[in-house]
């Protein structure tokens, strides 16, 4: 359970490679590059790692990784279904590892060449192409056309817009807040180039409601996590990033982006899962979080989750974000580095090192005062959520 | 080069069509070579057998159908050469604009005695116009017709035929009216949905019900969900729905469809959702709430959808 592994791990370490749209390495090079780092911010050498934990989709393998940054002996190896929503799972698996004492040093990576290589804005044939389950759910909506990831989150925002009475400006916000925060953020590629509300509006249509800057970048990069014990992490060179709640979650009626068959298409349920567990853990409510590092692959499940996470009512998302309500200095920054929208499309991975920096008192954009960071992944798909908290 | 030239190695253009159609014309009726065979029993009997033609009078009076005027002077397979007629010219001109397609399209006999066993009959034929070019669903195309008598060795005139077809230019991609590309998003299909596609395949929207407790369900699979019985049958949806939510695709684009299109996600009275593509409407046009009805489409020789159509206002 959540409550027994409350503050019994902590993330020690951070690392990743440059974010860029044409990485010229190997994913795996990638991936070894940023575990090295994330061992080396935390004061730990490859001769520590015992464990290691990716992403089903990763398509390097945790013994390619192991061999190629000269790691010994595993004894923990996992990896998290679900796409995107694997990025906080990966911390969950690790922490119980670490808690269980499966392993002593599990170090979560995610490396891609997302955009110089294949690149999941693209239309796939071969989605309903096979008769395995998931094959089998993409062909109740591939053979239409409805066949990218912009497409099937439309589908939802057009509903949430039509039962809310919100407009495409009201998604536009969330992109014009993500992207001033990169803009301030050496490491975003959005670095120095913020967008206005008109210009997101005058953008090109992807998938109505869907426009351009609605939607997240493509990216090659890689991030990596090293997590221990809470009490180890304490004595390693930089301060622990205690792992206060960790959850993950689907709901009834559950689909990969497409659970369009549940009676309401408003919400995220899965979220709701994951939001109920990470309150109940950690005894925290919304009200204690300073920042929220909220998965941002496209801009209206920005607006869900924060409705699903309890940071306001149904519907009054539009209103949150209104007047810069999740920009630095309002009522809750969300995604100070700028989120996928604006620094970089690491599967969520680079979310959670930024909730690390924002607990270390060390980010670009720094927030005051943070205790606790509430951290989610995925969307519209099975998900996962952390909250981590200073100690 | 000015018009009406003859185009350098070029092809006939239709001032060119025109100015041979007229002097073909001009040159009114042109005899041909006179029959292989004088009008005969056998072929009679032939053609009687053949079209199950039992009046005894050809035989026994000696005397030829009137309808088969055309069957004396036809060429045969192999023609000889330097049988001349004044069509000829007309349709190699045709062909060589690229009219390459043909049909027949009138053929009007007018029959002025029976021509009887012995005589030999002589084709005379007359160009009489051309008209066109004109859009046709085959292409565009020209209508030729020309006017052919059959004469007895005594001068009458036994039977005329007036003869009319079109000469098209056959549209680029029904060159290959056989091949359908293989539209390229194909559905998997397992056990547990085949009894869905099937009825694709005959017209029918079936969703699966529970052979327990009559649960419908869609998406389907193999259990029910509401009281676990891996009982299933199906019900025929009467069609209808409403639009539940939809989505315009712009980009990128998407194989086998051209952006943008609607695709909806429908809610049928029967009580679930189906999303499907949205047709007969322009995409701009698909609002949340607009009543829709399914339609089926052909999608390549092995794939029928069903998508959604606005439903017909009373």
């Amino acid at each position: 359970m959540s409550g027994g592994l409350s503050g019994r791990a902590a993330i020690a370490g951070i690392g990743a490679t440059e974010f860029s749209k044409e990485s010229g390495r190997s994913e795996l090079r990638l991936a070894a590059e940023a575990v090295l780092a994330a061992l080396d911010d935390a004061g730990l050498s490859p001769a520590d790692v015992d464990g290691l934990v990716t992403f089903t989709q990763d398509a390097n393998q945790e013994i390619a990784v192991a061999r190629e940054i000269g790691a010994g002996d595993l004894s923990f190896f996992s990896r998290v279904e679900y796409g995107g929503g694997a990025a906080c799972g990966t911390v969950a698996h690790a922490a119980m590892a670490v808690a269980t004492g499966m392993a002593r040093t599990v170090v979560c990576y995610r490396a891609f060449n997302e955009r110089s290589g294949r690149r999941f804005g693209r239309p796939d044939a071969g989605l309903g192409g096979q008769p395995t389950s998931q094959g089998l759910e993409m062909s109740w909506h591939v053979p239409y056309g409805l066949a990218t990831p912009a497409a099937w989150v439309a589908m939802f925002a057009r509903r949430y817009l039509h039962v809310h009475g919100a407009s495409s400006e009201d998604f536009g916000r969330v992109a014009v807040a993500m992207r001033r925060h990169a803009a301030t953020n050496p490491a975003a590629w959005f670095h120095g180039r913020p967008i206005t509300l008109e210009e997101h509006q005058a953008s090109r249509w992807i998938a109505e409601p869907l426009r351009l800057l609605d939607c997240c970048q493509e990216s090659d990069g890689a991030v990596a996590l090293v997590v221990t014990s809470a009490e180890r992490a304490r004595d390693l060179r930089r301060s622990p990033a205690l792992i206060t709640a960790a959850a993950q979650g689907s709901a009834a009626g559950q689909m990969m982006m497409t659970s369009y068959y549940r009676d309401d298409l408003t919400g995220l349920p899965e979220m709701g899962v994951v939001g109920r567990r990470l309150w109940e853990a950690s005894g925290l409510s919304p009200g204690d979080v300073q920042t929220a590092i909220l998965y941002d692959h496209f801009t209206p499940f920005v607006l869900v989750q924060l409705e699903e996470l309890g940071f306001c009512g149904r519907g009054e998302a539009p209103d949150l974000v209104r007047d810069g309500g999740i920009e630095l200095g309002g009522r809750l920054p969300v995604n100070p580095h700028g989120g996928q929208l604006g620094e970089a499309y690491i599967h969520g991975m680079n979310g959670i090192a930024e909730a690390v920096r924002q607990i270390r008192g060390t980010s670009a954009n720094q927030v005051g005062g943070v205790a606790n960071v509430l951290v989610t992944a995925g969307t519209g798909v099975p998900t996962s959520g952390l909250v981590l908290s200073a100690g | 080069m000015t018009a009406g030239e003859p185009r350098e190695g070029g092809l006939p253009g239709e001032r060119e069509l025109r100015e041979l159609a007229a002097k073909q014309a001009a040159l009114g009726e042109i005899r041909g070579t006179p029959a292989a065979d004088p009008v005969n029993a056998p072929m009679i009997r032939h053609w009687l057998d053949a079209m199950g033609d039992e009046n005894p009078v050809y035989l026994d009076e000696g005397l030829a159908p009137p309808a088969m005027a055309q069957v004396w002077t036809m060429p045969g397979v192999r023609r000889r050469a330097g049988d001349p007629s004044p069509v000829d010219d007309v349709l190699a001109a045709l062909d060589a604009g690229g009219y390459t397609g043909v049909v027949a399209t009138n053929c009007r006999q007018t029959y002025h005695r029976y021509a009887r066993v012995g005589e030999r009959l002589t084709p005379a034929t007359r160009f009489t116009s051309l008209a066109g070019p004109k859009r046709t669903a085959l292409g565009e195309g020209y209508f030729a017709t020309w006017d052919v008598t059959w004469y007895a060795e005594t001068g009458e005139a036994v039977a005329e035929m007036m003869f009319r077809v079109l000469k098209f230019r056959p549209p680029r991609n029904q060159e290959q009216p056989q091949t359908v590309e293989p539209y390229p998003l194909r559905p998997a299909v397992s056990p547990d949905t085949a009894f869905f596609w099937e009825g694709v395949r005959r017209g029918e929207l079936r969703v699966q019900s529970c052979g327990d407790c009559g649960e419908l369900r869609h998406p389907p699979g193999p259990m029910c969900p509401r009281c676990r019985s891996g009982n299933r049958s199906y019900a025929v949806a009467s069609g209808e729905g409403v639009v539940h939510s939809y989505v315009v695709h712009h980009h990128p684009p998407v194989p086998g469809l051209r952006p943008p299109f609607a695709v909806a996600l429908v809610e049928l009275p029967e009580g679930v959702r189906i999303v499907g593509g949205v047709v007969d409407c322009p995409p701009g046009d698909v609002t949340v709430g607009m009543p829709v009805r399914v339609t089926f489409r052909r999608m390549d020789d092995e794939l029928t959808l069903p998508l959604w159509k606005p439903k017909e206002r009373r």
